[in-house]
C-alpha cells in the first residue's frame, strides 16, 4: 500500500499536521496547504448538508452524524476523509484503486489517540509537533508498503 | 423520676409521629442519590480499598491507557505550579518519592519471612531492579552499572521507561525528562532501604531506543563509609 501523504485536520477546519510519505510529490507552500485543508473542510460540511437521503433515518442506520464526503478518486491520487466523532478528519491520499484506506484510517486514528492525546504537552486543537506520535506513524506506514 | 421523665418524652413524641414518618419517607425517597454519591467511596459490599487483601493486587494488570492518562494530568497540574524545567522534574520527583515510600513498605510485606534488609549497595540497587521493576513494570531494568569515574554514583538503565511511553518533550523544553517521577519512585525505596541518595533520570537518544533513560543514582558519602566498612569486616 502507498500511502502518499497525510492530513489532519481540527474541527474549526485548521490544518494541524501534514506529512508527505514520498519523496517524490509536488509540494506546496506552508499557507497553500493551510487554504487547501479550509478548502476542504467547507466543501466537506456543504456535502454533508446536501445529503438527500432524510438524516434521521440515515444516522440511525450507520450512527453518529450525518457524514460528507468521504472518497474523492482521480487519474492520479485517491483521497479517503475519515471524519471522527469529536470533528477531527484525517484525510489519507494514496495511490487510485487503492483498497481498504478506511482501515489504514482507523489505525492513524489510534496512534493519533494515543501518541497525541495522552501527551500532556499538546494542547488540544493547535499544531501537531509530538516526536512519538511521527515515529509511530512513520513505522506503521513504512510497514505498509 | 428517671421513668416518668422517660414517659414524658415519650408522650411528647407520640402526638407528633405523623410528620415524623413523613420525614423519614422524604428522607428514603431522597436516599438514593445519597448512597449513589457516596459509593464513589464505599462500593456497594461497604468494604474499601483498605479492606481488601494486600496480596490481591499483587498478579493483576491495569490499563495502561488509564494510567497513560493519570499521569498525564499529572505532569499537567505539576506544570502549572512551577517556574522552570527542573522544578518540574523536582516537582514530579517528590509526586513519585510519595508513591516509592509505600510501594517499598508493600512489597517487603509481600516478601513475607523471605523478606531480607539489604545491607550492601548492590544488593540493594539489585532488589530494585528485579524486584520492584518487576512488579511495577512487568519487566526487569535493562542495565545496572557503575559508574567508572566516580565512586559514588550507580546508573540503572531503562530502554523504554513505562511512564514515558506516549509522552514525546516539545523542543522547548530541551532536557526535561518526565521519567523524572520514576526515579523519585527509585529515590524514596532506597531512601527506606537506608541508603540516602539523590536520583535524576537523564534521556539517552539513541537510534534504536529514542526513550532511552538512564538513572543516575548518587548516594550519600556515610553509604559509601559504611559500605567500606563491612566490605573490610568480610
Amino acid at each position: 500500500m502507498v500511502v502518499l501523504s497525510l492530513f489532519i485536520m481540527n474541527k474549526s477546519g485548521g490544518l494541524i499536521y501534514h506529512r508527505n510519505f514520498n519523496s517524490g510529490l509536488q509540494s506546496l507552500s506552508a499557507n497553500d496547504y493551510l487554504v487547501l485543508a479550509g478548502t476542504f473542510h467547507g466543501v466537506h460540511a456543504i456535502t454533508s448538508l446536501i445529503n438527500p437521503v432524510n438524516n434521521t433515518t440515515e444516522a440511525g442506520i450507520r450512527g453518529g452524524p450525518p457524514r460528507g464526503l468521504e472518497v474523492m478518486e482521480s487519474e492520479m491520487f485517491r483521497m479517503q476523509c475519515f471524519q471522527t466523532l469529536t470533528g477531527i478528519k484525517f484525510l489519507v491520499f494514496t495511490e487510485p484503486g487503492q483498497p481498504n484506506v478506511d482501515v489504514v484510517c482507523k489505525k492513524i486514528y489510534e496512534i493519533y489517540a494515543d501518541y497525541v492525546m495522552k501527551n500532556p504537552f499538546y494542547q488540544i486543537e493547535m499544531p501537531i509537533r509530538c516526536e512519538q506520535f511521527d515515529r509511530e506513524l512513520g513505522k506503521f506506514l513504512k510497514g505498509k508498503q | 423520676m428517671h421513668r416518668q421523665s422517660s414517659e414524658t418524652v415519650r408522650s411528647t413524641i407520640v402526638p407528633f409521629s405523623p410528620p415524623a414518618s413523613k420525614h423519614t419517607s422524604m428522607s428514603s425517597l431522597a436516599q438514593p442519590p445519597m448512597s449513589s454519591s457516596s459509593s464513589l467511596r464505599f462500593p456497594q459490599n461497604r468494604k474499601t480499598i483498605y479492606d481488601r487483601h494486600l496480596n490481591r493486587s499483587k498478579t493483576s494488570e491495569l490499563s495502561k491507557a488509564s494510567f497513560a492518562f493519570l499521569f498525564g494530568e499529572m505532569v499537567g497540574y505539576a506544570q502549572k505550579r512551577v517556574a522552570g524545567i527542573q522544578d518540574l522534574e523536582k516537582k514530579l520527583n517528590a509526586h513519585g518519592y510519595m508513591v516509592g515510600q509505600r510501594l517499598l513498605e508493600l512489597y517487603s510485606w509481600r516478601e513475607g519471612r523471605s523478606a531480607k534488609r539489604e545491607t550492601r549497595i548492590l544488593g540493594a540497587l539489585q532488589f530494585l531492579t528485579t524486584t520492584v521493576w518487576t512488579s511495577l513494570f512487568n519487566k526487569a531494568a535493562d542495565a545496572l552499572e557503575k559508574s567508572r569515574e566516580k565512586e559514588d554514583e550507580y546508573m540503572i538503565a531503562d530502554n523504554e521507561p513505562v511512564v514515558n511511553t506516549y509522552i514525546s518533550i516539545p523542543k522547548e523544553m530541551g532536557t526535561l525528562n518526565c521519567a523524572a517521577f520514576q526515579a523519585g519512585v527509585i529515590e524514596a525505596v532506597l531512601d527506606g532501604c537506608s541508603f540516602p541518595c539523590n536520583v535524576t533520570a537523564h534521556s539517552v537518544v539513541s537510534e534504536q531506543f529514542p526513550q532511552k533513560t538512564i538513572f543516575l543514582i548518587k548516594f550519600d558519602q556515610k553509604v559509601l563509609d559504611r559500605e567500606a566498612q563491612l566490605g573490610a569486616s568480610t
